[in-house]
């Protein structure tokens, strides 16, 4: 690129950086760095991801679910997470991306997606627990989200807020019943909070000081607030409803400090949590496999929905 | 033969009698028939609509944003356009 492009691109700069700062919109045409979109590309395809690979540990119970109520609830809850790793998807190929592609980042292992994901639903419990834990710590990071700067992304954030509070009542409503039916009901139910506490308060990402916030994604209202800062006001919010019904929460160091007005909790095993990422959860390797088998199984759908169609063109020509 | 994610649509919602379609985002689908239906699934949900349309996402035509400015300029000399522009005398009713 020559001076005058660099003197060009300087003056793009300053004014996508003014309409940030004056909190407007960044929308698909507009002029953006290509560190933006990279990284909105990033986390946008790993938040999609998240959301279908999400399906697969709670579409485990759909069939087993304990009664009709409950089978209905979970089935319209797992087709709204379909939904929002569609929206997320489409907001995503805003950025000059298909689907294609982003899918194939998914099923090849290039792509991340939430370390919640690759663990186990054993008992029925589980999905109260993640109802209530796992949508409840999404909800603390979609809100935040949902005030940043690229127009498809945070609409795509506000629509899934609104129908996440249902995810999280749904669960949380689960879990109540459980701890207050029989011992043997309210023992699942604390063995769930149990497997899911430390992981959902890890799914929320590194502490901050290993996970530095850069600067310039701050500016550009691409992350809005820090990890440890979602972490705790998550904390903050469910300890209490933990409180309400009975069950305890497995951090031993957990105390109420009266001055800040806020929970503090024990260490966290990010070890644990690294190694998730890496791909050495308990269940990386099953999620992946089902994804791709689904993929495989269903190209012939695909293929044929789409000769239909345009056999139907021709006719119709 | 390459994998087909099917062609885009954009999607159009009107959510109530008496107002325009908005835009709600896109689907993909391999006809018109079925990202109607996709649509259905994706954006009504919680009756947020009683009309959907879907256009192929490359039909449409866009102004550019880099030209905002001087495109839209013609309308900004012409405050006589609007009723703020007249002055009329207080007593004057209904006007
Ligand atoms: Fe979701
Ligand atoms: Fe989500
Ligand atoms: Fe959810």
């Amino acid at each position: 690129m020559n001076f005058i492009g660099i003197m060009e691109d300087e003056k793009k700069l300053a004014a996508f950086e003014a309409k940030i700062a004056s909190g407007q919109k960044i929308e698909p045409k507009d002029w953006m760095p290509e560190a933006y979109r990279k990284q909105l590309i990033r986390m946008m395809s790993q938040h999609a991801h998240s959301e279908i690979v999400g399906m697969l540990p709670e579409g485990n119970w759909i069939t087993r679910a304990p009664n009709l109520r409950r089978k209905a609830i979970l089935l319209a809850k797992v087709q709204d997470e379909a939904g929002h790793g569609l929206y997320l998807y489409s907001a995503t190929e805003t950025l000059g991306i298909d689907r294609t592609e982003l899918l194939d980042q998914l099923h090849t292992g290039k792509a991340k997606y939430s370390s919640i994901f690759n663990y186990p639903t054993l008992t029925w419990a589980d999905i109260g627990a993640i109802g209530w834990l796992v949508d409840g710590a999404a909800i603390m990071n979609q809100t935040a989200l949902a005030r940043g700067s690229y127009g498809p992304y945070s609409r795509a954030m506000v629509r899934i807020c609104k129908e996440e509070s249902f995810h999280n009542r749904q669960g949380y409503e689960i879990m109540m019943h459980l701890a207050q039916g029989t011992p043997e009901q309210k023992a699942m139910a604390q063995d769930a909070l149990n497997r899911w506490w430390w992981p959902s308060i890890m799914m929320l990402g590194p502490s901050d000081d290993q996970s530095p916030n850069s600067d310039q994604l701050m500016r550009w209202k691409v992350k809005m607030e820090s990890n440890d800062a979602i972490r705790q006001r998550f904390i903050d919010r469910t300890v209490p409803q933990a409180d309400f019904i009975g069950l305890s929460i497995p951090d031993k160091d957990l105390k109420f400090n009266e001055q800040t007005g806020h929970y503090e909790h024990g260490p966290i095993n990010w070890e644990e949590f690294f190694e998730v990422i890496k791909g050495n959860g308990p269940c990386n390797a099953k999620r992946l496999k089902a994804r791709n088998d689904a993929d495989k199984k269903g190209r012939w759908v695909r293929d044929a929905a789409m000769a239909y169609a345009e056999k139907k063109k021709a006719k119709a020509a | 033969m390459t994998d087909t994610q099917w062609p885009v649509w954009e999607v159009f919602v009107q959510a109530n009698p008496g107002i325009p379609h908005k835009h709600v985002g896109n689907v993909h689908a391999a006809d018109a028939e079925m990202a109607i239906q996709n649509a259905r699934d994706v954006y009504t949900r919680r009756s947020e609509g009683i009309s959907i349309w879907v256009v192929p996402a490359n039909s449409i035509s866009a102004s550019s944003p880099e030209d905002q400015g001087s495109f839209f300029e013609p309308s900004n000399d012409k405050p006589y356009r609007h009723p703020t522009f007249y002055k009329i005398p207080e007593g004057v009713k209904y006007l």
